[in-house]
């Protein structure tokens, strides 16, 4: 049977013991397991900005990693279109796999560590990207192609100037549902040994302040870069908001 | 050479792995027997138990309303804010949460891997009506079909392809999340990679191995019930654009 499993995590309120877990950590708050202590949060907030830095650049090289590797996909496949299901079938199947397997799977091969959670979530990221983009790039007219060409453009000068800054609504809604979920799965990383906000929470798994705090800055961070890119795409699609207006 | 990957070790780390799925052992601690195929299948039956319960929930609450939205074309805001939403919901903290502030158990987890299910099939159902192209809509209503019988015989076969993909979307959260599940109380798969100081590396490996595998096999089976409901004049356009694209 399966007795070894049930003791450690059936003793409710209790902390877990882990491998991932310092034992040394104090109950950080009086009233560890009651209440949501504000004024604790709001004094030691200062042991949130490193687990915060680390979730950033989780997130932050991951995303951009996923972007140039889906670029250079997208750009090698939109000469030859029968990549384009291989490719997104390859990406899709590692998609499918739960983020925490794949951290461990990752584990022997990378070792403990950020490297091993930024490989994990670059696929991740990657697979989503490259659909928006293929799909962008797909939904560019016919016409609008023919009239570039018509003009005497080289299909390098058609992909730079025509094609690709049409396609961008789609790829920047691309970046920002794989930023906005890159955000959300980094909390995992902790099992990669890799830190971040999900490592507050999984340290301290009974402790509600420290789950509130870590939780909200972890989607306080993804609307962040949600609203950032949402920018960025207004200011890179001027001719959109001509047209609305 | 320094650059040598470790291929040695490597397979002895992914060998334990299979042993322990295949061969009960000595826990890390002594004492009990853990790991060998009785108590995998255990675990990752209550991993499809869970994760069945949570999906089907999500399905009967969001699905109807995702159709219905769709079909009236109203509510765009609601279902598209749902969707964003519920991608920023990192796992951990939800579950930590729920364990922390509602308290452990089957019912609890149920809950929170079907709140992560509600809003890819939500957001999908409601943007797989909006496609139905109007001349369809106009052709079938031209025949003399009643509303409901538009929705069931032309909307709903064309938005196929689209309500399985929310519905691929919400199966792969909710597995990948039931693997946090035992920090709630629930005892997943996710117990061999929690509590590695009973299973050991080999467990935690195994647990990985078998999460992937898990969430493999129930994208395959979705993507066949996915063919099996599209309606085959779908599939012949699809292909026939795949051709031309």
């Amino acid at each position: 049977m399966l007795a070894g499993a049930v003791p450690l995590l059936a003793q409710a309120g209790e902390i877990p013991e882990s491998f991932l877990r310092d034992p040394d950590a104090e109950p950080p708050c009086e009233a560890l397991n009651d209440t949501v202590c504000v004024g604790w949060a709001i004094d030691n907030f200062d042991r949130y900005v490193n687990p915060m830095l680390e979730h950033l650049v989780l997130v932050g090289v991951s995303v951009l990693a996923g972007f140039l590797l889906a670029f250079a996909l997208a750009l090698i496949s939109h000469g030859k279109r029968w990549l384009v299901p291989a490719v997104t079938g390859i990406t899709g199947a590692i998609y499918t796999v739960p983020s925490i397997a794949l951290f461990l799977l990752l584990l022997p091969i990378t070792g403990r560590g950020t490297t091993t959670a930024i490989i994990a979530l670059t696929l991740y990221s990657l697979q989503i990207i490259y659909r928006n983009m293929v799909l962008g790039l797909g939904n560019v007219p016919e016409a609008t192609k023919e009239a570039g060409r018509g003009m005497g453009m080289t299909s390098r000068q058609l992909l730079w100037r025509v094609e690709l800054p049409l396609a961008l609504p789609e790829i920047v809604a691309g970046l920002r549902i794989a930023t906005v979920s890159t955000v959300a799965i980094a909390t995992l990383a902790v099992f990669a040994g890799a830190g971040g906000l999900g490592a507050e929470i999984y340290n301290n798994i009974a402790f509600k302040t420290g789950i509130v705090v870590a939780g909200s800055l972890a989607i306080l961070i993804a609307v962040a870069f949600d609203g950032l890119l949402l920018l960025a795409q207004r200011l890179l699609t001027p001719w959109r908001r001509a047209r609305v207006s | 050479m320094p650059l040598q990957l470790p291929v040695a070790g490597l397979l002895d780390s992914f060998e334990g792995a299979i042993d322990f799925i295949l061969q009960p052992r000595p826990a890390v601690g002594g004492g009990i027997e853990v790991g060998g195929l009785a108590q995998c299948w255990e675990l990752m039956a209550k991993q499809i138990e869970v994760s069945a319960l949570a999906l089907l929930l999500a399905l009967a609450l969001a699905l109807p309303v995702g159709l219905y939205l769709g079909h009236r074309g109203t509510g765009e805001f609601l279902a598209v804010a749902i969707g964003n939403a519920g991608r920023a919901i990192p796992e951990l903290a939800l579950i930590a949460f729920m364990a922390a502030f509602i308290g452990v158990g089957m019912l609890n987890v149920t809950i929170a891997l079907m709140v992560l299910g509600i809003p890819p099939i939500l957001t999908n159902a409601f943007v797989a009506m909006r496609q139905a192209p109007q001349g369809a809509i106009d052709a079938a209503r031209g025949m003399g079909m009643t509303e409901f019988e538009i929705l069931r015989k032309v909307e709903l076969p064309l938005a196929i392809p689209t309500i399985m993909g929310g519905v691929r979307t919400a199966a792969t959260n909710i597995i990948a999340t039931a693997t946090i599940a035992p920090l709630a109380g629930v005892l997943t798969l996710g117990d061999f990679i929690i509590n590695v100081n009973v299973y050991g590396n080999d467990g935690v490996l195994a647990g990985a191995l078998l999460v992937a595998l898990l969430a493999l096999t129930v994208e395959l089976l979705l993507a066949g019930l996915q063919r099996r409901l599209t309606p085959e004049g779908l599939v012949l356009e699809q292909n026939a654009a795949g051709v031309t694209a």
